[in-house]
């Protein structure tokens, strides 16, 4: 019975163990040529380095899960980063981070509404209409809110990237610390899966994505949970742009936009699957994992950074391919 | 007097361009099990859905428990217990068999949060009023169909289902499966629920109804209890005309070689050692039970499935079959199984349907087609399968069932084919148009053509076909002639399979 | 979804009327610069780009699937080109060698393309990649080798002879205009006129019925994205004769800008549906829309505003029409 159900395990988080196992081998070798690698210090920034995407990566997931696709929030992130931090800066210089996060989050929630709109009220494919509101939303922060680099933040915005945690001394006397976003990245990830596991509107999610038809029949609200998947999005784009500035230290209006592709291909990466109904939060978090450390190690084993984007796409090609001649031997095409 | 559970009375339901259902009423007592027939475009689906509260009728009136509506809202069918079982079943494949159950209930009680112990309580409690056993942690796609469809059943009955409407519940169902589903339906009735039961497959609407109500063109035409029905009658019925019943009668036309010869054709995971062979003029019938073993030779003769061994000789020569173009250019053509997904373009023209076959026989050497020759030979099949249409250029999701199955029959004929494989040629074809389609083959058959019928139609294969074959574990297991054979005969063979 | 794209002539007549309703009040704003010889001749430089690269998007989404590699084709197509005029011409060619060079060049590039666009192909025909996945992959490969090459520089200082190509004019048309109306001629005849035309929108329409039909999927797949390819290298070509340069990550907006053309022009992103000519419109009206504002000193981001409302308003505006048809067939009805 005990054996049965682990067996069950690995084979539905099959290509989560995969993944993880990429990490792990990753790691080792990269560790084994430079042992640097294997620093406090390093560990740290890495994990750290994993915030912007893996907030982004959070939402686009459920989105994917949903059975749809949405390329708007990097400029939704950029957006609210944007103008939170002049809104701030104008009527109440002093406002805690707290309050900063949770006004961008809430002006994502409402940009995400938009979207919301059109997908599940017009019926439009999502891939067109955040296509159409993603190049509205950047066009209306660069045409009439500012291109200029906000070089002074909030006060509470820099310290925010100053707090961390689990503080150790390295080899070289210096006393490095965890960055805080990490812990919030991480916090919402398990949000996120509380949510998708044990209410009904995270089940539905799922049941959008496996059957649209047989999730209208069956009694759910479909305008309501996409409501909630693209309100959520907004929400943790907002979060992102945030922290991005924070990490940064200014407030960049041409940031974050651009990499709205490569968040998609770290989902996938972690085995979510881009017809919907299929994917964990775990695999989500691992995809970006993975995608960071190839990102920010390469130059560790002595592999000059300008390899990075070759490496990412053969990486992206070997998971996929892997799994799609999976698919067609069970299938036996 | 039994109280009447629901009537549905003197319905009206138009859409663009038609009207749907005209003065239409229904009713249902408790524990009763009622048939509702009719073809397709009859008004059956959209009564279905006025009744579940989807559709919303212009006109009548709904009396359900006692309570009088103008129309219902689905909430509110849901609550006087009216539960539908589509013929898509309307699960979801990515979840698992507890929580495909479970979550109606959840909804239907307005509960926000997730219990995965509650979960698991209320599917195997649901799963065991119709005594059945199926692992809850499954994921529901990877459930055979008549799984899929027990889940669903039971499904239905957690919402505190007083009326289940089946709606073809038995398509994709062997004759066993079909067996246990009617022994769940009368457990139903002991349980005090009614079923309304809709389907084409006449001999099962009279093994399992105790009523009939039978549609046509958006009218109610007859209703009654079953005993005053035979097939021949509700046939009548629902098509307005009677249809014949005649027999196919093969004439040998005295060819020395069979059009195509099967020999020792096997392949490792689904048949074999299959032998047989059929002269021109022939229609042959292969039957048999889900899974036999009957669609994969037919595939694997047309080079979709790959065979392991054997030979195919078609008019005495052998030829390959490892690709579909080998087996096209050999004369081997394949209506496929499921017209709507493997057969049509259906927002395509009926032209391009038609010539898709042939379009590398219509290019020339820098690959142009050749427009007005490829006009002609639609035109001229569109004439001669007098396909019901005014321009060929309308896509094909505008016409009828039976000329769609026809646009497929014509993109086949226009290869030149020798040998036809028609895989149910004609499910979810009308009465009426299948009866033109029957005539058809015939004709084909006659002026020489060799053909395959693959079928679940025991009456189809009986009345079409000159030889039969049954299919068991990919073997023909029996071979029978089919001026000689009765129906029974088949349906008696069919159910002492194992 | 498919509802969406049913009435495409329709939808087609009204995008034509809006560009020129587009045309009209943008002459009407600035007549002095709109309508001058100088703004025509400029805007016939700008859209050939854009307006390849959405034709080879087109093709793919023609097939039900996607290619965002075709930009990154691009630049690794003008990269290998780059490359054999900077590196392999010897100083001081001119004349007749120049000629073949250059020519020589043009086919190292296009061939490029065909390539890349044939690996896409295997991984999706063959291998059995989701498009979009596929082309996500190899368009950070193909960027990522082409990174790799440059080491993220670019490469510029071409010959006189080549930079022809981007910047002169036949008669009165560009160069890059004359390369973009044969293209799009070849591929609207090759489309309606030819078995592969023909088959691929079957394939977008039903891959299943067609493999049943007997058309060989993995070659026309394979085909079409050949094509795809070969546009980007020819993108390639003008992309680098018209700016002097090859730079690895060029005009990375244009994946989503030639998608919001193709969608514009009434391509049907699940595949089957889609003409050349409204594409051909689509870019059209983006040019013109965009030199309008130009002149009315908007900036390049009100432009990419503006992109995204013009999306969503006509693909709203196509919403609202295909349902008001539906609802006049019911009146019709109800008045027999």
């Amino acid at each position: 019975m005990k054996i049965s159900a682990s067996k069950n395990m690995l084979k539905r988080f099959r290509h989560e163990f995969i993944i993880l196992a990429i990490i792990v081998v990753l790691s080792i070798t990269i560790g084994s040529i430079n042992s640097q690698f294997y620093s406090v210090g390093n560990i740290y920034s890495l994990l750290k380095s994993t915030v912007i995407m893996g907030l982004f990566a959070l939402g686009s997931f459920l989105v994917l899960v949903s059975g749809d696709i949405d390329i708007s929030f990097t400029a939704i992130g950029v957006f609210c980063m944007y103008v939170t931090s002049k809104l701030v800066l104008l009527v109440m210089p002093g406002a805690g981070i707290v309050l900063i996060m949770l006004i961008a989050g809430l002006m994502g929630v409402l940009l995400g509404f938009i979207n919301a709109v059109f997908i599940s009220l017009l019926k439009m494919p999502g891939l067109i209409v955040t296509l159409g509101t993603g190049s509205m939303i950047r066009g209306f922060l660069l045409t009439f809110i500012g291109v200029r680099i906000i070089n002074k933040l909030p006060d509470s915005m820099i310290a925010f990237s100053k707090i961390t945690l689990l503080h150790k001394a390295q080899e070289n006397g210096h006393i490095v610390g965890l960055s805080i976003g990490f812990v919030v990245f991480i916090a919402f990830a398990i949000l996120i899966y509380l949510a998708l596991k044990y209410t009904v509107t995270g089940r539905a999610v799922y049941a959008l994505g496996g059957d649209r038809v047989a999730t209208a029949r069956v009694g759910f609200n479909i305008t309501k949970v996409q409501f909630f998947i693209y309100g959520t999005v907004g929400f943790l784009s907002g979060l992102a742009g945030v922290t991005h500035s924070s990490f940064m230290r200014n407030g960049n209006p041409f940031d974050l936009v651009g990499t709205e592709l490569s968040v998609i291909a770290a989902v996938v990466l972690g085995g979510t699957s881009i017809t919907g109904g299929k994917g964990t939060v775990f695999g989500a978090v691992l995809g970006v994992f993975l995608l960071v450390l190839i990102n920010n190690s390469l130059i560790m084993v002595g592999i000059p950074s300008y390899w990075q984007r070759a490496v990412v796409g053969i990486i992206i090609l070997l998971s996929t391919g892997s799994v799609a001649l999976q698919e067609r031997r069970s299938r036996g095409v | 007097m039994e109280e009447e559970l629901i009537v549905v009375e003197n319905i009206e339901k138009s859409f663009p361009g038609v009207r749907a259902l005209s003065d239409v009423s229904i009713s249902l007592k408790k524990a009763e099990i009622r048939c509702l027939a009719g073809e397709n475009g009859s008004g059956k689906s959209t009564l279905i859905k006025v009744i579940s509260g989807i559709y919303k009728p212009e006109k009548g009136l709904i009396t359900i428990e006692g309570e009088q509506y103008k129309s219902l809202h689905p909430i509110e069918a849901i609550r006087h217990g009216v539960q539908v079982i589509y013929q898509d079943l309307s699960l979801f494949p990515n979840l698992t068999v507890a929580e495909n159950l479970a979550l109606n209930s959840y909804l239907g009680n307005n509960k926000k949060l997730l219990k995965w112990k509650d979960v698991k309580k209320i599917a195997s409690s649901a799963l065991s009023k119709i005594n059945v056993e199926i692992d809850l942690n499954g994921i529901v796609g990877s459930l055979t169909v008549a799984d899929k469809q027990l889940v669903a059943i039971s499904r239905a009955l957690l919402n505190n289902a007083k009326i289940v409407i089946m709606d073809e519940p038995t398509t994709a169902l062997t004759q066993k499966e079909v067996d246990s589903l009617f022994k769940i339906i009368l457990n139903l009735k002991e349980m005090g629920i009614s079923t309304l039961f809709v389907s084409h497959k006449l001999r099962e609407v009279i093994e399992i109804s105790e009523e009939i109500t039978i549609l046509r063109n958006g009218r109610k035409v007859a209703e009654g209890s079953i005993d005053q029905f035979d097939e021949p009658k509700i046939v009548y019925h629902m098509t307005g005309r009677e249809v014949g019943t005649e027999r196919y009668k093969y004439v040998p036309r005295g060819d020395k070689l069979p059009v195509l010869t099967v020999q020792h054709y096997s392949s490792d995971t689904h048949f074999e050692d299959v032998n047989f062979d059929i002269h021109s003029g022939e229609i042959i019938g292969i039957t048999g039970l889900l899974g036999s073993g009957r669609t994969e030779l037919a595939l694997s003769l047309f080079g979709i499935h790959q065979h392991d061994s054997g030979k195919v000789l078609v008019e005495g020569k052998e030829v390959s079959t490892n690709t579909i173009n080998d087996a096209v250019n050999s004369g081997i053509a394949y209506v496929p199984e499921d017209r709507l997904s493997e057969g049509l373009f259906l927002q395509q023209s009926i032209a391009r349907n038609t010539y898709v076959s042939i379009l590398d026989r219509l290019q020339n050497k820098l690959g142009f087609v050749d427009f007005p020759k490829a006009d002609i030979t639609v035109e001229t099949w569109i004439d001669n399968l007098s396909i019901a249409t005014p321009s060929k250029e309308n896509p094909v999701s505008s016409l009828s069932g039976g000329n769609q199955q026809r646009v497929v029959l014509a993109r086949w004929l226009a290869t030149d084919a020798k040998i036809l494989i028609l895989n149910g040629p004609t499910v979810g074809v009308d009465i009426g148009s299948k009866e033109d389609i029957h005539n058809k083959l015939r004709e084909l058959a006659r002026s020489g053509l060799a053909i395959l019928i693959i079928s679940d139609d025991i009456p189809e294969i009986v009345q079409n076909c000159n030889r039969i074959f049954v299919m068991h574990k990919g073997q023909i297991v029996e071979r029978l002639e089919g001026s000689r054979t009765h129906e029974n005969e088949i349906v008696a063979i069919l159910k002492k399979l194992k | 979804m498919k509802n969406w794209f049913k009435n495409i002539d329709s939808n087609l007549i009204r995008l034509l009327i809006i560009t020129m309703i587009v045309f009209i009040i943008m002459a009407a704003l600035v007549p002095s610069k709109f309508l001058t010889l100088r703004n025509i001749e400029s805007m016939s430089f700008q859209f050939p780009e854009l307006g390849l690269l959405s034709i080879a998007i087109m093709i793919t989404m023609l097939t039900g699937g996607i290619d965002l590699s075709v930009v990154g084709i691009a630049n690794l197509s003008g990269i290998f080109m780059a490359l054999i005029f900077t590196k392999v011409i010897p100083e001081g060619t001119s004349g007749f060698p120049m000629f073949l060079y250059l020519i020589m060049g043009i086919i190292v590039g296009v061939s490029t393309g065909a390539f890349a666009g044939y690996l896409n192909g295997l991984l999706i025909a063959k291998v059995g990649i989701t498009p979009i996945l596929a082309t996500l992959g190899t368009m950070q490969l193909f960027t990522g080798i082409a990174v790799v090459i440059t080491k993220g520089f670019a490469i510029s200082g071409f010959p006189e002879a080549f930079l022809i190509i981007g910047n002169s004019k036949i008669l009165f048309v560009s160069f890059p205009l004359f390369i973009f109306i044969l293209t799009t001629a070849g591929i609207s005849v090759l489309l309606s006129k030819t078995s592969l035309g023909i088959n691929l929108y079957l394939i977008g329409t039903n891959e299943k019925a067609a493999v049943f039909s007997g058309i060989r999927k993995a070659r026309v797949l394979i085909k079409s994205y050949m094509l795809s390819g070969i546009l980007g290298g020819i993108t390639g070509v003008i992309m680098i004769a018209r700016t002097n340069s090859a730079k690895a990550d060029y005009g990375s907006s244009y994946v989503l800008q030639a998608i919001l053309v193709s969608v514009l022009g009434g391509v049907n992103p699940a595949g089957g549906f889609g003409k050349v000519i409204g594409v051909v419109i689509a870019v059209l009206a983006l040019q013109f829309l965009s030199s309008g504002f130009s002149m009315l000193r908007f900036s390049n981001f009100a432009k990419e505003f503006i992109w995204g409302a013009f999306l969503l308003f006509i693909m709203v505006l196509n919403f609202i029409q295909n349902r008001k048809a539906a609802k006049n067939i019911v009146k019709k009805e109800d008045l027999k």
